[in-house]
């Protein structure tokens, strides 16, 4: 991984200095190194005379093989709420680990109230006044609203039997839940509440432990439009009392909304800042990309023009959003990429076309005849095939052998009589391995003990030893090093051109515009937009996924 | 043989020959015969167990389903003059119809099998007893049905045919097991149901067939049970025996989260906890102690068995690692 700017001089990022304050901090480096970019930093916003609550600065953190933050620098000060964005694997949940204290940086400092430390432990961000609200909520459904509110906090009745005192219990949620606008009772079980709801639960919860930051982490992005605006009411409520909030989201009209200053992470750095008068959607987005293109993992170009529609869905509806139909028709002979941010639906869209998962309405076509899953193998059985998101889980079964994996969709083919026949099994197999170059002793060897990357490619080989009419890719490079995807690829653009159609599901932004003869974009459960080869850009794509239209 | 099983066979030679060393009664014709005799009877019990135990899922019902269909044999050949060739595949067919509901409530309304199988064990029990008015479903004096007795309670050279037809059913159903495309998908689905499903195997149809062939079995079995008792009370017949069934399929070496274990493994297993049964009565010990020490024996099975997996895990761990280390140095 490497970045357009030089990241930070090495030796002031170890620097400890504390006790920090507002004014020398604002000119970090991060910030320079945008200077030349953009010319917001955050003197311009003038409010620096209020110490900062919380700041981190230079913190690096690496995993093995990448570097998921690096020389990152901010701050938070009492009673403001910060949008962070930026796309998927820019770094925002590892500088989220960092907060919570589930991980320490590499290096780097954190000042807490003007107290610097090395790292934080949960205990120590609970301490502090640091509490999140995840995208999945932490609720027992179980239980009552006060009840979780107070878990493991219960207010105790005199006596040996530690009895929990419910009516205090109650008593003590009721104003909390009016601090965040609940229109529901301390009584009332969470199972019965939407999501919206429980979110207040959770920041209720938040409030009880006297929380001086809130961490929102994509909390609008499974909220209807109109529960949506009732959480936004409640970042104002909490602004109110001088609570800071950070607020993550993908959905970039509610940062502009409610932020009163956004921060932009790209590949572990700090992509600028920008402050309230310079809040805006196409200045996120131009600093969510920000970077030249670097050079793709290609794959070829397709050798012929694409066929007929193979695969097509009208007006399907599935289970991520069940009132919203989706159109789609992907094409012999083409890569179709289906890009979208994570949670918009594509994962689903696929499980329904490969008939795991029912549709909740509309219909599908094969080569223009109905389509009727009743299930996998049905999908199976018609040529469609899917190499799903999670490998491990779904893709193939770790514990038995490369050959037994590869023969089990068409293993009535590889029998006599239904005796499974294991010679018949070992030729398809190693034909296989031999086209697909899967790296292992022999095809007996167990598949668990291979890397990710042959992992996929015995996924891939399964199907391929079938026929292929329609091929589903859902994530198909997730966790795989540079050389085996550049195979992936290759092996994609094969089946395109031998007049497979190919449905790539992808997150990573510059495989879809490597990879796709034609991009269609996911927002919020249903197809924003297809762009063709020559309206191909980081921006288009992005612009689609947050709903917006194309340039 | 696995490594397992073969651990299991020597474990049983072990304990033979201890037994025979203190009691030389154990080698008797006649106790060696008893004792294969009823190796067969649970032996046929503990294979359809174990089909539905590699899918996953348990069957607590057979002891009920012991007690009912062997009470319904009895009283269709001896009060109610069917004719046994009749009678035999009827309760076969009865066997794998409760198979055929527990598996459907099982797969297609997502019940969990011990919820549904446990049901089982109350309602069938409770059938039993309703349908002799809990009275003891028994033979007429002096009537006889000499090709049937032959088949099940009798002998040939000394080995009891009960035994015989546990060899036959355990070779079919090795191959089924361990040969047949069935057979892998029981052990797929065992293993990760879903990667199965996303396979594109009907899941839902091969482990309901799974608690079919433990329906088939266990009223196979039932009759056995009804001609070696020859009378039956409705009340006591059978309790247990899904427990004995269990017990040698996990001391077989079945996991009981599923995908593991062989057809040999859980004959041995079979094997094992008669043979311990004779132990008890051989050795003197006070019959009382006949659970305890079949217990006794299993936890201590399953704890070594466990221990060695932990041991293995590890070690397999560590191999990753160090190859993780040396690719990542490598690039």
């Amino acid at each position: 991984m490497w970045h357009e700017h030089d990241p930070e001089p090495k030796d002031r990022v170890s620097e400890k200095r504390a006790p920090v304050f507002a004014g020398d901090h604002a000119q970090t480096t991060a910030h320079r190194l945008l200077s030349g970019m953009m010319n917001y930093s955050d003197a311009s916003i003038g409010a620096s005379t209020i110490a900062p609550f919380l700041s981190l600065e230079g913190v690096r953190k690496t995993y093995p093989g990448v570097v998921a933050l690096d020389g990152f620098s901010m701050e938070v000060r009492p009673g403001e709420v910060i949008g962070l964005v930026g796309e998927n694997g820019a770094g925002k949940s590892t500088l989220m680990k960092i907060l919570g204290g589930v991980t320490t940086p590499d290096t780097g400092t954190i000042i807490v109230d003007g107290v610097a430390h090395d790292g934080l432990t949960v205990e120590a961000s609970i301490g502090s006044g640091i509490a999140f609200v995840h995208q999945e909520l932490n609720l027992f459904e179980n239980l009552d609203v006060a009840a979780n509110i107070f878990f493991g906090r219960e207010p105790l009745r005199a006596g040996p039997l530690r009895l929990v005192d419910r009516a205090r219990l109650r008593t003590l949620a009721a104003p909390l839940l009016k601090r965040v606008g609940a229109n529901f009772s301390a009584d009332t079980p969470v199972s019965a509440l939407s999501l919206a709801q429980q979110q207040m639960v959770e920041i209720a919860k938040a409030l009880s432990i006297e929380a001086r930051l809130v961490i929102l982490d994509e909390p609008t992005s499974s909220l209807p439009l109109a529960e949506t605006d009732k959480l936004l009411d409640v970042i104002k409520a909490l602004k109110a009392e001088g609570i800071s909030v950070i607020f993550i989201s993908h959905r970039l009209h509610e940062v502009e909304r409610v932020a009163d200053r956004v921060i932009v992470l790209r590949d572990g750095m700090l992509a600028g800042t920008l402050p309230k008068s310079a809040i805006n959607h196409d200045q996120m987005v131009k600093l969510m990309i920000g970077r030249m293109l670097k050079e793709r993992e290609k794959a070829a170009e397709s050798a012929r023009p694409p066929g007929t529609v193979a695969l097509s869905a009208k007006a399907i509806r599935t289970s991520a959003y069940p009132d919203r139909p989706v159109d789609i028709g992907v094409r012999h002979g083409e890569i179709l990429g289906l890009a979208g941010l994570v949670g918009s639906g594509r994962t689903e869209l696929a499980r329904v076309l490969f008939g795991i998962e029912a549709s909740l309405g509309g219909a599908l076509q094969l080569d223009g005849k109905d389509l009727v899953l009743g299930s996998a193998a049905d999908a199976v059985a018609n040529g469609i095939f899917l190499v799903p998101e999670d490998r491990k889980l779904t893709g193939i079964l770790l514990d038995l052998s490369i050959a037994q994996n590869i023969s089990l969709p068409n293993l009535p083919a590889h029998a006599r009589r239904l005796l499974v026949s294991a010679r018949a099994e070992a030729v398809t197999a190693e034909k296989q391995k031999r086209n697909l170059g899967i790296k292992a002793p022999s095809v007996a060897t167990r598949t668990g003990t291979l890397s990710g990357g042959n992992q996929q490619k015995v996924v891939l080989a399964k199907w391929l030893a079938m026929s292929p009419k329609v091929m589903i890719l859902d994530e198909p490079t997730r966790g795989i090093d540079i050389g085996a995807k550049a195979e992936i690829y290759g092996l994609m653009r094969a089946l395109a051109d031998a007049g497979v159609a190919v449905l790539m599901i992808s997150s990573d932004m510059e495989e879809v515009i490597g990879v796709s003869d034609r991009i269609a974009v996911m927002h919020e459960g249903q197809i924003s937009g297809i762009l063709d080869k020559e309206q191909f850009s980081q921006e288009n794509v992005l612009l689609l996924a947050v709903g917006k239209q194309p340039k | 043989m696995s490594k397992k099983d073969l651990g299991l066979l020597i474990l049983i030679l072990v304990v033979g020959a201890v037994v025979a060393i203190i009691n030389p009664r154990f080698l008797l014709p006649i106790n060696l015969a008893n004792t294969s005799n009823l190796i067969g009877l649970f032996g046929i019990l503990a294979i359809g167990q174990a089909f539905v135990i590699i899918t996953g899922g348990i069957e607590l019902s057979v002891g009920s389903v012991v007690a009912l269909l062997g009470v319904l044999f009895v009283d269709f050949i001896a009060t109610r003059g069917m004719a046994w060739p009749v009678a035999l595949p009827l309760i076969l067919v009865l066997g794998g119809i409760i198979g055929l509901a527990h598996g459907w409530l099982i797969t297609r309304l997502k019940l969990q099998p011990f919820v549904v199988t446990l049901c089982g064990l109350l309602i069938y029990r409770g059938v039993a007893r309703f349908y002799t008015a809990d009275g003891t479903a028994g033979f007429a004096f002096g009537q006889n049905f000499p090709e049937l007795e032959f088949l099940t309670a009798g002998r040939s050279y000394g080995v009891p045919n009960s035994f015989i037809a546990l060899i036959v059913i355990a070779i079919v159903m090795w191959v089924v097991l361990h040969r047949s495309v069935f057979g892998r998908y029981l052990y797929a689905i065992g293993k990760n149901e879903e990667a199965a499903k996303y396979s594109g195997i009907r899941t839902g149809r091969v482990v309901m067939a799974a608690y079919v062939i433990c329906g088939v079995l266990t009223a196979l079995s039932a009759i056995y049970f009804a001609m070696y008792t020859r009378s039956i009370s409705p009340a006591s017949h059978g309790q247990f025996y899904e427990l004995y069934a269990i017990a040698a399929a996990v001391l077989g070496g079945f996991s009981l989260r599923g995908g593991e274990g062989s057809l040999i493994g859980v004959i041995l297993g079979t094997v094992l906890l008669q043979e311990l049964q004779n132990l008890v009565n051989l050795l003197g010990i006070p019959s009382s102690l006949n659970f305890a020490v079949m217990g006794g024996v299993i936890l201590i099975g399953v704890l070594v068995d466990q221990q060695w997996g932990v041991y293995r895990e590890r070690r397999l761990m560590l191999e990753a690692t160090r190859r993780g280390a040396a690719g990542a140095a490598a690039e």
